[in-house]
Order: structure tokens, then sequence, then C-alpha cells
């Protein structure tokens, strides 16, 4: 598809320009960011935080190939039709160079999927389907955080350990939930074998009825269970849990519920010793981390959560990929950005070239209780690198 | 066994929660008739409202009633500032104003909740009585879902003896009865509608608060609320208590039993039960058939072609519209086409609402089987895209044609919500079949064929089509058939007697709009390259709804103006700001007020009335 030059002075005559022709100068690279603003202002309030931060920091160094860099964000309303009109919108009318951001995987695929058609690139950060950089992924789309899978798969040694037999999943009923019951039954049996799946629950994304739920789950006497619930829900899961015991004497495995902005609202609720993924904002200590939470605390006068990691460390993985690149070129980006190392609040990560997943990690370790509020304890970090699978088997799921 | 009468109670605890707010849905409707789709606001701003209040007080259970009633009567007060600001002034505006009215305060509370509250759920710390629990055969049985147990049945009892027993209850039901008659005897009916509002308000707060225990105050629950509220107030019968008490009971056991032997059947069970109910009790299990309180019925003028002027404004905007691209970008366009898309939705949904009397809830469900039939054709049989954009309104056609024979027998807010439940049914088909479907990761690739790649073709090509069609709906509408139609919704007794067939006549006019809205979906898929089940979602009925309501139902222009209007505000406030709830609910709450008639329906009668003096 051809671009068009915006003109309301041309006569009517004027066709198609060939591509927009920009002094390069010192004009700012621009970003065009979506996010689901509204829909998910829990996480998306942070991150926004987070990618404030990290735009003030690039450009006080003096920006990237000489240039400041610039984002112009825009609120998908959680819709993946609205995303795609405003990507339409940052890449005809606002010129930018390439686009960012997402939280829902289908705003995620959407977007995606235009960025392929459009032949401009996109750089997702939260969106954690797989299909993104595997059975749907092009060449124009890089993803930051670790997918379902890899979530899953950090969480296996762990529930190895757990030497439990029975299991039993609960998952919010979309594919996100699906995907992620699907890869931890199949890591699971791999690594253990004899293990069995003795029940499932499914509540609505945001409908749990959760006595219910934990009534059904604990009738299935399991010795572990595996969730996959967050947010609204999981406060609901864990309240009836808790009350009904459902927790006592077993082994609970959690993806994503380290997360502060999933854990905080647990309160002086939060189970001790799920094993979860997250971000252990309170212990860690490491100067990647100190750096990012004192700048982070100095700036917004709250401690970050993940989603302000996600939104920091976005614009950094832009930011590297572009210095290495040497051009903002969408054709010369999309082969430019793989290889290129990034620094996170969490360590150096980098663009994998063989399916544009970044080896951003994350945090594994359990949850409790401190002076009433909950944190992550014997935590450590997992690189995104150790939990994929094999080359040959990325090649196998990606089209060409 | 322990197990099963655990579940049992589980049930029944849930079954107190959904009657709390649905009691107050149900208690307004019957009185004001107003459909308030802010009534999960409602129940959101007591959530928070009571997790201000209780946050700030001593654990014990008598301080945590009292909060709870503080909480209520906080929004009690609420529920009286947008009865006396707001419906007051619309109770005389045709049907359904008053939901797009109340829609217009969804948003407005939605980003108010935001700014007040922050992003973040807010959970209450629970005292250790909140945590207790009681051991019933073997199981543990929490303390705080036993009370819930409780309260259902004894707020049924006080809402019965308040309607029964007490003066001002039976005021109100005479006012139900016949609004004339209690007016000429003095009784000052305003003040009866607003303290019917502030109870039913009152209501949805303290359901809120107490949900505060068992969960979180949380951003999304007032939609969660308000569709779980419709369902089970319509399946109970709009307006009866106990009705909506049984509904309940209904509803919350089949989920506590239906999770443990189906467990995905979570998004669509409550949707399967509202259908079977509606397509065995046409008016929900104990509601009587809906009389229209004297007094309230407005006889619809006739609508009639628009005058020559006005068409030639119509001329002069198609004319500029097909110069359009010469001068506009590559964006303008892009919502430009979504705006033609959405005239022809509005338009489709105009044929059921206006001319045919029924509104739907649910229009989303066909334009939705258009954008899956489409990208089906397409991805799954390699069809070329004109042959994909016929398979698109044949197949949603095809869908009208089958379900339609269940929804023309109803009237009222029973067929708007028998349409809502299919369209669930289907969305939940679509999200859940990922196999086929990809789930709510959606279809990807659908873009136009080659020669219709270029924006401005495609744009050409949907102005053709959607101009084309808008058109042969309005011819259809002014045929015999659209006469025949209208007649049958003005009074189908006498349409009856001179020889129409109802029945046949409504069918027919659905399986049009079906159609027709599948059409508008099978251009949406092209023009997005993408489907997704949230083209089948509520939002996406409610946008057809607000489009039709914002023009003016009882006009052909309404649809048109009404779909540019809001697909142009929306995608304008969605760009320049972050409060574009708010100013859009404002907006559309200010519209209502301005254009009682819908912007096109009031214009037009200005327009008229100049002329005529």
């Amino acid at each position: 598809m051809k671009l068009y030059r915006r003109t309301f002075l041309a006569s009517a005559a004027t066709v198609a320009a060939p591509s927009i022709v920009r002094a390069q100068g010192d004009a700012p690279i621009r970003i065009g960011e979506i996010n689901s603003y509204t829909a998910v202002p829990a996480f998306t309030v942070p991150y926004r935080n987070g990618w404030q931060l990290a735009v003030e920091h690039v450009n006080a160094a003096g920006g990237v190939l000489g240039r400041k860099i610039e984002v112009v964000s825009r609120d998908d309303a959680g819709k993946p039709a609205d995303a795609i009109r405003l990507a339409g919108e940052l890449v005809n009318d606002q010129k930018v160079d390439l686009l960012a951001g997402g939280f829902l995987s289908n705003v995620g695929l959407a977007i995606s999927d235009f960025a392929r058609q459009d032949r401009k690139l996109f750089v997702a950060g939260e969106p954690l389907t797989d299909a993104l950089v595997w059975d749907k992924g092009n060449r124009y789309t890089y993803r930051l955080r670790p997918s379902t899978y890899m979530q899953a798969a950090m969480l296996i040694d762990d529930a190895v350990k757990l030497q439990a037999k029975r299991w039993v999943t609960v998952a919010p009923n979309y594919e996100y939930g699906q995907s992620a019951v699907k890869w931890f039954k199949l890591l699971l049996a791999a690594k253990q074998p004899g293990v069995e799946f003795v029940g499932e629950q499914w509540p609505a994304l945001g409908k749990i009825d959760a006595g219910a739920t934990v009534a059904a789950l604990a009738e299935n006497k399991p010795d572990a269970i595996y969730n996959v619930t967050f947010g609204a829900d999981l406060t609901n899961f864990v309240r009836q849990g808790n009350t009904r015991g459902l927790f006592e004497g077993k082994g609970v495995v959690s993806v994503l519920t380290g997360e502060p902005e999933y854990l905080d609202p647990l309160g002086n609720e939060t189970p001790t010793g799920w094993i979860v993924t997250g971000y252990p904002v309170n212990s860690v200590s490491d100067p990647a981390n100190k750096a990012f939470i004192d700048a982070y605390m100095a700036k917004y006068k709250e401690q970050p959560k993940m989603g302000s990691v996600v939104g920091y460390a976005l614009i950094n993985a832009i930011v590297a990929g572009i210095k290495k690149t040497g051009s903002v070129d969408s054709e010369k980006m999309a082969d430019g950005f793989a290889g290129s190392s990034f620094a996170t609040p969490f360590g150096s990560a980098d663009w994998r070239a063989i399916d544009h997943q970044s080896t951003l990690g994350t945090y594994v370790g359990k949850t409790a209780l401190k002076d009433g509020k909950p944190v992550m304890v014997d935590w450590h970090y997992v690189s995104g690198a150790d939990a994929l699978p094999s080359d040959a088997e990325v090649k196998k799921m990606r089209p060409a | 066994m322990g197990f099963v009468l655990v579940q049992f109670l589980t049930g029944l605890a849930s079954a107190s929660s959904l009657f709390l707010v649905a009691a107050g849905l149900t208690v307004i409707f019957g009185v004001t008739r107003v459909v308030n789709f802010a009534h999960g606001s409602l129940y959101m701003l007591g959530a928070y409202l009571g997790w201000t209040i209780l946050s700030r007080l001593p654990g014990g259970p008598a301080w945590f009633a009292g909060g709870v009633v503080l909480a209520g009567l906080g929004i009690a007060a609420v529920g009286v500032l947008i009865e006396v600001l707001l419906l007051q002034r619309i109770y005389k505006a045709p049907e359904l104003l008053q939901l797009l009215a109340t829609f217009g305060v969804v948003l407005v509370v939605q980003d108010l909740v935001l700014k007040l509250w922050g992003p973040n759920d807010l959970t209450l710390s629970r005292p250790p009585w909140m945590r207790s629990f009681v051991q019933i055969a073997g199981e543990r049985m929490p303390f705080y879902d036993l009370l819930m147990i409780g309260i259902g049945p004894l707020v049924l009892l006080a809402l019965w003896l308040l309607f029964t027993r007490t003066r001002w209850g039976t005021l109100v039901r005479a006012a139900t009865q016949d609004r004339e008659m209690v007016a000429a005897l003095g009784v000052d009916q305003r003040l009866l509608f607003t303290t019917v509002f502030a109870l039913g308000a009152g209501l949805a707060g303290i359901g809120g608060a107490l949900a505060l225990p068992d969960g979180s105050a949380n951003g999304q629950m007032d939609l969660t609320a308000i569709t779980d509220a419709f369902v089970v107030v319509v399946v109970g019968g709009l307006g009866s208590l106990p009705g909506a008490y049984l509904a309940s009971l209904l509803i919350a056991l089949l989920q506590a039993f239906g999770i443990v032997l189906l467990p995905k059947i979570t998004l669509v069970l409550v949707f399967v039960v509202m259908a079977v109910v509606l397509v065995v009790r046409p008016n929900g299990l104990l509601g009587r058939k809906l009389t229209l309180a004297r007094g309230e019925a407005n006889t619809l003028a006739l609508v009639r072609p628009a005058e020559p002027a006005l068409r030639w404004l119509g001329v002069a905007a198609l004319l500029l519209a097909v110069w359009a691209p010469w001068f506009v970008g590559p964006f303008a366009l892009s919502v430009m086409t979504e705006m033609l898309v959405a005239m022809l939705f509005a338009a489709s949904l105009h044929v059921m609402m206006g001319p045919g009397g029924m509104p739907s809830f649910g229009h989303a469900a066909w334009f939705g089987l258009g954008a899956y039939g489409a990208a089906f054709a397409v991805k799954g049989l390699a069809l070329s895209m004109p042959a994909a954009l016929v398979v698109a309104p044949f197949g949603a056609a095809l869908a009208a044609l089958v379900f339609g024979g269940f929804v023309v027998r109803l009237s009222g807010v029973y067929l708007a919500m028998l349409t809502l439940a299919f369209a669930q049914i289907v969305w939940a088909v679509m999200f859940q079949a990922v196999s086929v479907t990809g789930g709510d990761n959606g279809i990807l690739g659908v873009w136009p064929a080659g020669w219709a790649s270029n924006p401005r073709v495609f744009y050409w090509l949907t102005l053709a089509i959607c101009v084309a069609c808008v058109l042969v709906l309005r011819r259809a509408l002014y045929a015999p058939f659209g006469y025949a139609l209208r007649a049958t919704r003005d009074s189908a007794l006498r349409a009856e007697a001179i020889g129409l067939n109802a029945g046949s006549l409504r069918l027919v006019a659905l399986v049009i709009a079906g159609a027709a809205a599948g059409l508008a979906g099978g251009l949406a898929a092209f023009s997005k390259g993408s489907v997704f089940p949230t083209y089948i979602s509520i939002d996406r009925s409610v946008d057809a709804l607000v489009m039709v309501l914002l023009g003016g139902v009882q006009s052909m222009a309404g649809p048109v103006v009404g779909a540019l209007a809001y697909t142009g505000l929306f995608d304008m406030l969605l760009m320049v700001t972050d409060l574009w709830r708010l100013v859009l609910g404002l907006s559309i709450i200010a519209l209502v007020l301005v254009f009682p008639q819908g912007i096109a329906g009031t214009t037009y009668r200005l327009w008229l009335r100049g002329r005529e003096a």
C-alpha cells in the first residue's frame, strides 16, 4: 500500500507521493504509542509513567542518532478496531516513524497485522499472546514482555519441586487463560510423568463466581492448584479460597500474581507460599533496579509497578534498536532491531532475530506477608532466554 | 453430599447479591418505565463510596451495617440528582431516549470514578468475623455468605411491605397503572418518581457496598453488574420483585452447579437461561403483559418522505462525499469509511426500531455474523472479496430468519433482551471456538482485494454500497411493505383486522435489518483487515442503539445523522483527550436534553414549525 501525502492545498489531481520525504535534521523521532488507557487503567497509568520517564532520560542523554524522541500516545478504548484506526492516524497523519504499545492480546495482534500490511514497525510492549511472535508473527512486529508460554515455562521447575500428583487449574475463559493452562499442562507433564490434572475452572473474565469456583475446585481434592486469574477476579478468588480453606496444605502456582498491580490489592489476605511470577519491587537491590526505582519515586512519589517497568523498558528497547539500525526506515529497522541489546530495570536484554521476541525476563518467587503488606520472597530472576523453546520448535511455529 | 449442600448455599448467597442489584432496576422500570442503563454505575459508585466509608470505620458488624446503609443513602442522593437534573426533563420523550441519557451517565461516572478513586482496585480489609466460617456437613461455609443468603429475602420482604402496606406504596402502584388519574387526584407524581428512583439507586448502592467483603471496588464492575441485573429483571418479568428473586435463584444455582459439570459454560450460561425463559414465557417468569400506563402513550406522527429542500441537501452531501478523497488525507478517509459502515449499521437497526417498533439490544449479532461470514469466506473458503461481501449479508440474514421467529413474538424490552441473549450466545461461540475463529485473538489478514486496496477505491466502494443500501431500506419503508409494518407497530390489532400478518411482516423486517447489518459487518471486516468478537459485543450493540436514538427514531434521516455524529464525535474525542468518556457522556446528555426527538427529528420539527408559521 502506498502512502498518501495529506494535502489541502494541492489540486484534485494530486495523486500518490512515493513516500514521505522529511528533513531528517534534528526533528524528533516520533513513536506512535497505542494502549488501553481507559479500559485497563491499573496497568496503563503506571505504564505511561514508565515510558514518560524513559523519554525524559533518553532526551536528557542527547536522544538517538542525534535526534530527540517524541511519543504520540493514543487510547484504544480496549477495542482492536479502534486501535487499527488510530494506528492509521498515527502513521498517516502524525507521520510517526514506528508504532508501539498494546496491552490486550487482540489489540496487539490487530496492530501487528496492520503493521505487516502497512510495512511499518510495531514494537509491542505488554500483549502476552504467543501468536504475536510465533504462529501469527511477522517481520515488522517485535514483542518485549515474556509471553504466555514463557511465563508458564518459568514456573515449571518450582512446580515440579512440589511433587504434587493431582492438579487443578483455574483460568479466565479467554485466549490468554487457555494458552497459559495449555502450556503449563504440556510442560509439567513432560517434566513430571504421571502428573494428573483432575479438574479445571474457567470463570468469565471479570465475572468470577468465586464461592462456587472455589468449592468446585476443592471438590476435586487436588494436591496443587495452578492459577491464571488476575485483577478483580483474583481478589475474589483469594478471599473465598482463604475463608473456605482451599489453599491450606496445597501448593499453588500462579502466573503474574507477584506483579504489584495484582499483588497489592490482595492486602493482608495475600496467601503465603504461592509460587508466582512478578516484580519484587520492595526487595530488589541491584544497581539497575535501584536506579530505576529511585528515579521513578523521585518523579511520581510512588513505587513503580510492573507496568512502569514495561513502559520504561519499551522506550529503551526501541531506542537501542534505532541506534543499532542507524536509521528509522521501516524496512531497515525490521531487520536492524534483531540482535540489538538494551538496558532495562531488570538488566540487559536482547531482541531475538529468530522470532523478534525480547529476552527480557521476570522474577519468580514466593508470596509472603511483611508487616501486613504483600511481598515477594525467595525470588530469583529468570531471563527470557532461558524460558523459550528450542530454535527448531520456534521455526516450526513461525511462518517463514 | 456435603459438597452439594454447600454449593447450594453458595448459590443462594450469589442469588442474594444478584437480587440486590436487580431489585432496584426492576422497581425503577416498573414505575417509571425508564430502562436505567446507569444502574450498574450506581452499583459501582456504591462499592467505591462504601469503601471510602467502611475503610474509615471500625470493623465490627454493627459499624459495617451502618456504613453500608450510609453508602446506600449516599447513592440514593446521587439517584435523586440524576432523576431531577436529567430524567425528569425527558419523561415525555420517545421511548428509550432515557436509555440513551443514562448511557451518557455511565460514561461520565466511569471517568469520575477513575479521577476520584484512582486506577487501582480498592479492597476492604476483612475483620475476623467476615473471614469466619461455619462447618456444614464437613465443608466450610463462609459466615458472610450465610448472612447474604438472609439479606436477599429480607430485602424482598421489606420492599413488598413498602409497596403494599404504606400509603406511598399504594400511590406508586396507582401511578404505575394510571398516571393521569393519580395526577388528577392531586398527587405529585414527580415526587413519587423521584423517590422511586432514589429507592432503586439506594438498593444498587447497598448491593455495591455489600459486594466489598468478597472482592474489590473496581472500574469494571458497572458493566458486569448491569448485564447481570438486566438479565435477572427480564427473566423474572419486568417490574416484578418476586420474579426478580426467583430469577436470581435460578441463575445463581444453575451457575453454581453448571460450572461443576461444564466449567467453560461461564460465558454463555446466563444468556442461554434468558433465551430459554423468554422463548417459553414471553413476559418472563412472573411478568405480566406490559400495558402502557394511561397518560404515557405517545401516538407517533406518520413519518413522511423528506421535503425537496432536504433531499437536495442529501444530494449535496453525497456529491461532497464522492469528491472527498481528492481533498482529505488517508486517515480522514478511513474515518469516513468507518462512518459509512456505521451509517448502514444504524440504518439497519432503525428498520427494526423505528418502523418495526422492535428495539434491539443485540443488533451487533448480525453485524458480527456478517463480519465473521466475510472472514470465513476469504480465509476458509478462499473466496474473493466481492463473493465474501455477498456471503456476509446472506449469512446474517439466514441467522436472522432462523432466530427471528422467536424474537418477533415478543415486544418491547423483552424483545430487545432476547436479541441481546442471541447476540451474547453468538459472541460466546465466536469467543470460545478458538480452533475455528481464533477466539478473542480474532481472524487476521482480511484485507481488501488488490484492486480495492487503495484506500480511495475502498472508500468509494463502501460509499456506493452503503448509500445504495440505505436508499433501498428507505425505499422499502415507503413501499406498501413499510406502511404495513408501521401499521403493525401502531396498532397490531387493527393491522390484523385488515388482514396483515404482523408476525411475518416483522420477521421480514428483521431479516432485512439483519442482512443490511451483516453487509455493514462485512465491509467493516475488510476496512479493518481483521475480525474480533468485539464486533458482536454488547458495546457494539449499544453503539448502534446510541446512533439511532441520537439521530432520532422517528425520522428517516435519524440513523444517518446519528451515525455520523456519534462516530465523528467518538473518533475525534478518542484522539484529543484522555477524558473522552467524560466529554462524550456529557455531550450525549446535552444532546438528549437539547434534541429530545433526536438530532434529525428535533431539527426537522423545528424547521417545519418555522415554515408553517
